[in-house]
């Protein structure tokens, strides 16, 4: 396949719409405006539907009603937006609509900055809704990753009818870098037999809901739920582990961060420690088990976690590692992106620390 | 190899412009590439930069910080990024409108009066390509070739003309950082 160059934002929505992708309803917001802006141009042409809603609220419940008629749906937005959209997420969940939501993260809170970070890692992995839900959440740290999680997303949110998440830092956003595009059958979607199509007098009404008044039947829709989410836990989770002979200390990294973590890995080889790199693809699930193996190793003295926040993912670092290695953090705010010095100089503190 | 680039200007010199065209012709050219803008509030009136990696090994960080060459087109450029520009490094200074000399020894300087020559070729418009064109030859990081099959694919119809210009701009970007007069060599050469 030929190479082509793309900007993150464009290159999503052009996945998108070759993912079969032919609803897409969102509201501007730097720095994720190329998505909808591409979308309100490309989606016409593919006989697609492309609305500009008068808010994120309105948005995201275009995306509860194209989902629940079936539809492969998806919505967009930075920070202060994905914000907005937390109800209906919450919505979405609890009546077990697929969808796919990308959330080009920059710096908050409130509104923040408009510069990349990652700031939004409890809110998406915890959900910023109300009630006990989940949604699977995927971090690109290329551009070519990002394409391929659009794809992966809209089949994972079919395959358990849930929302899907793409988390992601306004750099993913704003880089351009080199995309192969492999082709992806469209054709031959999961068929959607509880999706409201009309009944057309051949069956029972299909009724999408989040409300079960009786307290029986909405545990038993919650514990569903539940086993619905143990099923992606077992079977979803997905990483990338470079972990050297003699590790001394591992960085957990996402994202852009984690390009710089790798980077760091360079600077600190140089200087005759051994570090290797953990990046959780799924963030949720987090990929517990596997890091909690690597922090076992007898040669890893320290894990650090990298992020572009005060620390939010390091809590899932620490339950993975579930006090085995002390963990050590390396973080940044309000858009400032960590140096590969600077990461490189916790993993020495942490390093320090350990003996 | 690794090239790390930064380029540096008022908004409206075509800085970007400089960049996705390093960026698109090093991948037509089978290396690993990375462009990453400035998008913040410096963009919105005051100076704009873009980040290019040029390899040919899989790219670590799109970010540049500490850049092997360095693009200003304007002063501000210059006085904010020449300190992070490694030793041995190459510096390319719009001298049309910046009036200041790179004061480090341990890097290469080239001067190439871009607007002079922009207005020369009667475009204006064309004062990016030049520095391109300057940048290409010392660094001779892309084939004229790549860079001609790109922007013909850029200018179409009645804009087929500009293919013409860009790359007489890029030429004569190229004869200026070959010219003694604009070149400065470190002294660790």
């Amino acid at each position: 396949m030929k190479k082509e160059l793309w900007k993150g934002n464009e290159a999503i929505a052009e996945a998108a719409i070759r993912a079969g992708c032919r609803h897409f309803f969102g509201y501007p917001i730097t720095p994720q405006n190329e998505i909808p802006e591409y979308m309100s141009l490309h989606m016409p042409k593919v006989g697609g539907v492309f609305v500009q809603a008068e808010s994120e609220v309105a948005a995201i419940n275009m995306v509860y009603g194209a989902a629940g008629s079936g539809a492969r749906v998806m919505t967009s937005s930075s920070s202060p937006g994905i914000s907005l959209k937390q109800e209906g997420i919450s919505y979405l969940a609890g009546a077990e609509l697929p969808c796919l939501i990308v959330n080009i993260m920059r710096g908050g809170p409130g509104l923040g900055t408009i510069q990349p970070a990652q700031a939004d890692y409890y809110q998406a992995t915890r959900g910023g809704g109300n009630g006990d839900y989940r949604v699977i959440v995927l971090a690109p740290a290329t551009i070519q990753e990002a394409c391929d999680q659009v794809r992966d997303g809209f089949d994972l949110a079919d395959k358990y009818r849930m929302p899907v998440m793409i988390l992601a830092d306004g750099m993913i956003g704003q880089m351009m870098e080199a995309v192969e595009w492999h082709d992806s059958k469209v054709d031959d979607l999961p068929e959607k037999a509880w999706a409201t199509t009309g009944t057309k007098g051949q069956r029972k009404p299909n009724i999408i809901n989040s409300l079960f008044i009786d307290p029986n039947e909405s545990e038993n829709h919650n514990l569903k739920l539940n086993r619905k989410y143990e099923e992606v836990k077992a079977n979803e989770i997905r990483y990338e582990a470079d972990i050297p002979e003699d590790c001394e200390v591992v960085f957990v990294a996402y994202g852009t961060p984690a390009r710089l973590a790798r980077a760091a890995v360079r600077v600190l080889k140089e200087e005759g420690i051994n570090a290797g790199l953990f990046r959780p693809i799924t963030l949720w699930p987090f990929p517990e088990r596997e890091l909690h193996e690597i922090a076992k190793r007898d040669s890893v003295k320290a894990v650090v976690a990298v992020e572009m926040s005060m620390g939010q993912m390091i809590d899932d670092v620490k339950i993975a590692v579930n006090g085995v290695k002390p963990v050590g953090f390396c973080g940044k705010a309000g858009g400032i992106v960590p140096t590969p010095r600077e990461v490189a100089d916790a993993a020495k503190d942490a390093l320090k620390g350990a003996r | 190899m690794t090239h790390e680039i930064l380029i540096s200007g008022f908004g409206g010199q075509g800085v970007m412009a400089i960049g996705k065209t390093l960026a698109e012709a090093g991948m037509k050219d089978g290396y690993e590439v990375s462009w990453l803008p400035s998008y913040g509030p410096e963009m919105r009136g005051g100076t704009a930069n873009c980040s290019v990696v040029i390899s040919d090994e899989m790219i670590i960080s799109p970010i540049v910080l500490e850049p092997t060459v360095l693009i200003a087109m304007n002063a501000p450029s210059l006085d904010k990024f020449l300190p992070n520009v490694i030793p041995g490094g190459k510096v390319f200074v719009n001298s049309s409108i910046v009036d200041k000399k790179v004061d480090r020894t341990d890097v290469d300087s080239y001067y190439i009066p871009t607007m002079e020559m922009a207005q020369h070729l009667g475009n204006l418009r064309v004062a990016n390509m030049v520095m391109l064109g300057a940048v290409n030859e010392v660094t001779d990081l892309l084939e004229e070739d790549t860079i001609r099959e790109m922007l013909s694919l850029l200018f179409t119809g009645s804009k087929a003309d500009l293919v013409e210009l860009n790359i007489n701009a890029l030429r004569m970007g190229a004869s200026c950082a070959n010219d003694e007069a604009c070149m400065i060599r470190s002294e660790s050469q």
